[in-house]
């Protein structure tokens, strides 16, 4: 028999559901393999090993007190958290010295809604401070490595959820994603990673970066594992009124569908000079795999791919430099008391932030400020709507789209952190769609020659996120990369 | 075109951020190079185009004007550095006033 730690969730399931095996001795399984791994890996910032024993006894007494009734969907199954979503009681850091000493006294709904469907929480991962980095090196603790290579970076910002996932630590794991940071680590770490359509799963309790694109997504072992984890925590909140009041489909049951008839579009500006021929072949393979299961390929385009980075690195720290004013000293977090009330207001946040943070906030106030507005952000927020317009037109001629998630695999660590350019060109192929505000995944395609997983990225319309896990699942029926670990030492 | 420190020390007003020397001229630098990037956006003509604030299509939300459960002062105040009953308290804002 397989380790209990590499089960997929759903396999998990299964075992709990017969009584083979117990959510105490689950959970146990994954804590040990965190203590055994984490040392090297680091992707737990946070971990709380008694409440998480504690919650997997509860489940077990559920469990035996419900005889033939349905178990809650995720009853007894050790998930982690991204430290960007509150979770009461916890220290919630979002990776940054601001808010090491912070304990939210709520917990943000998507948490809400996994511990509502059973499941156990294991602690809070590492994220790029804020969730503002490609490779989580911005995280203002310690860097998280890639499972695969420990010299390399996980990518970012959920880079510690992903991590958690590839590494058997959690059979699941919550993640926020602005510019593809769900995506890129799922890509990185050879994981499924879910950014579901803007509006689709409530924002409230998650620590906001750039409001009118952060995305709650979560990390899965497989789509099915995805599915099940993302029907959990999708559906309207009324504490965040930018959610969106519409039914929420069963996406595993839906799964089964399969692709015959469902039309495939193959970006062409997602093939572009300077990527990694190894992830161009695997991906140009991964569609003609699409094709051999019964789906249809059309050649789309989206003509304005290339100015999705300049619109995304104008908008994004704009709303952050708006959202991180927050952060004052007065309220909560790290606090410098002077005199002035402007002195202690300008040195608890020197101190506080981190550089990437600093930078973006600069660069937001910036291209906000009177002068510049419109230069920058205006112009911005008008390209904006173009990459929406191509979307929507690419979107007549297909269902979903397929395309590389990365232009290359995972990078080492300090490869990138000295040119912040070089950082932001990581997330190219993933932030035209969170501008967008549409639906996308990324499961695993294949490995390079030094054995590091490619990622392939299926794109959907709003609330189309059934069409995106059904050819995502159908493409994983037909490979095994999935069911690849990665050995560490 | 590159920033000028002045501009550098302009923003970091705005964003009320104390920066050291050392962090000003390395953003100088970095902004300068990112902004340069972004000027590509410039050759598209968007002159018609609308901006985009928001993907959804939603105007104002609005609930009705009932009072809801909230959490304890108690709680909220928790995470404050320094409170006195029940408010958060702050150096004297205007001097020589009330």
């Amino acid at each position: 028999m397989k380790e209990l730690t590499d089960l997929t969730l759903e396999e998990a399931r299964d075992l709990l559901d017969r009584r083979d095996v117990s959510s105490v001795e689950l959970t146990q399984a994954v804590l040990d393999r965190i203590f055994s791994v984490d040392n090297d890996v680091k992707a737990y910032l946070t971990l709380t090993p008694e409440p998480a024993l504690e919650q997997a006894a509860n489940a077990d007494r559920i469990r035996a007190g419900l005889g033939a009734d349905d178990p809650p969907p995720l009853l007894g199954i050790p998930l982690a958290v991204k430290d960007i979503l509150c979770l009461e009681g916890v220290p919630t850091t979002c990776g940054s010295r601001i808010l090491e000493e912070y304990t939210p006294p709520f917990s943000a709904t998507a948490v809400e809604k996994l511990q509502q469907a059973g499941a156990v929480i294991l602690g809070k991962t590492n994220t790029d401070e804020f969730a503002m980095g490609s490779s989580t090196e911005n995280s203002a603790f310690f860097p998280t490595r890639n499972p695969w290579d420990l010299s390399r970076v996980p990518g970012g910002s959920s880079g510690g959820s992903a991590a958690a996932v590839a590494a058997g630590m959690a059979f699941g794991a919550l993640g926020s994603d602005t510019g593809g940071s769900v995506r890129q680590p799922a890509a990185l770490c050879g994981v499924v990673g879910l950014n579901p359509t803007y509006g689709r799963v409530s924002r409230w309790g998650l620590v906001a970066f750039a409001s009118s694109l952060d995305q709650v997504g979560c990390l899965a072992r497989t789509v099915g594992d995805a599915a099940i984890l993302f029907g959990a925590i999708a559906g309207y909140d009324a504490r965040d009124s930018t959610s969106v009041d519409a039914p929420v489909p069963d996406y595993l049951a839906s799964l089964k569908d399969g692709v015959r008839g469902l039309r495939v579009g193959v970006p062409r500006e997602y093939f572009i000079e300077g990527m990694q021929p190894e992830v161009e072949a695997a991906v140009r393979a991964a569609i003609a795999t699409l094709a051999d299961v019964g789906a249809e390929i059309v050649d789309v385009s989206l003509p304005h791919t290339e100015y999705a980075l300049p619109v995304y690195y104008l908008i994004a720290p704009a709303e952050a430099s708006a959202n991180l004013a927050r952060y004052d000293g007065i309220r909560y977090g790290l606090s410098r008391q002077e005199k002035d009330l402007w002195d202690g207001y300008r040195q608890t946040r020197e101190q506080g932030f981190g550089p990437e943070v600093k930078r973006r906030i600069m660069l937001g106030t910036y291209a906000l400020s009177a002068g510049y507005y419109d230069a920058y952000y205006l112009k911005a927020s008008q390209v904006r709507t173009l990459i929406r317009r191509d979307f929507d037109r690419a979107l007549t001629q297909c269902d979903v789209l397929a395309a590389p998630t990365t232009p290359t695999t995972a990078f080492k660590l300090g490869e990138k952190t000295d040119d912040p350019l070089q950082m932001y060109l990581a997330d190219v192929f993933t932030l035209a769609l969170s501008l967008a505000g549409l639906c996308g995944l990324s499961l695993p395609c294949g490995f390079d020659q030094a054995g590091l997983p490619i990622g392939l990225q299926i794109m959907g319309g709003a609330f189309d996120e059934a069409a995106v896990l059904r050819v995502a699942h159908a493409y994983e029926q037909a490979t095994d990369w999935h069911k690849r670990k990665p050995r560490i030492a | 075109m590159k920033l000028s420190l002045a501009q550098v020390e302009h923003v970091a007003d705005l964003a009320q951020l104390a920066l050291t020397e050392e962090e000003k001229e390395c953003f100088r630098e970095q902004l300068s190079s990112i902004l340069e990037y972004a000027e590509r956006l410039q050759a598209l003509d968007t002159a018609d185009i609308p901006a985009t604030a928001t993907v959804l299509p939603l105007e104002n939300v609005l609930r009705d004007d009932t009072v809801q459960p909230s959490l304890p002062v108690a709680d909220v105040l928790a995470n404050a550095p320094d409170v006195e009953g029940n408010c958060f308290r702050v150096p004297v804002v205007l001097e020589g006033e009330g």
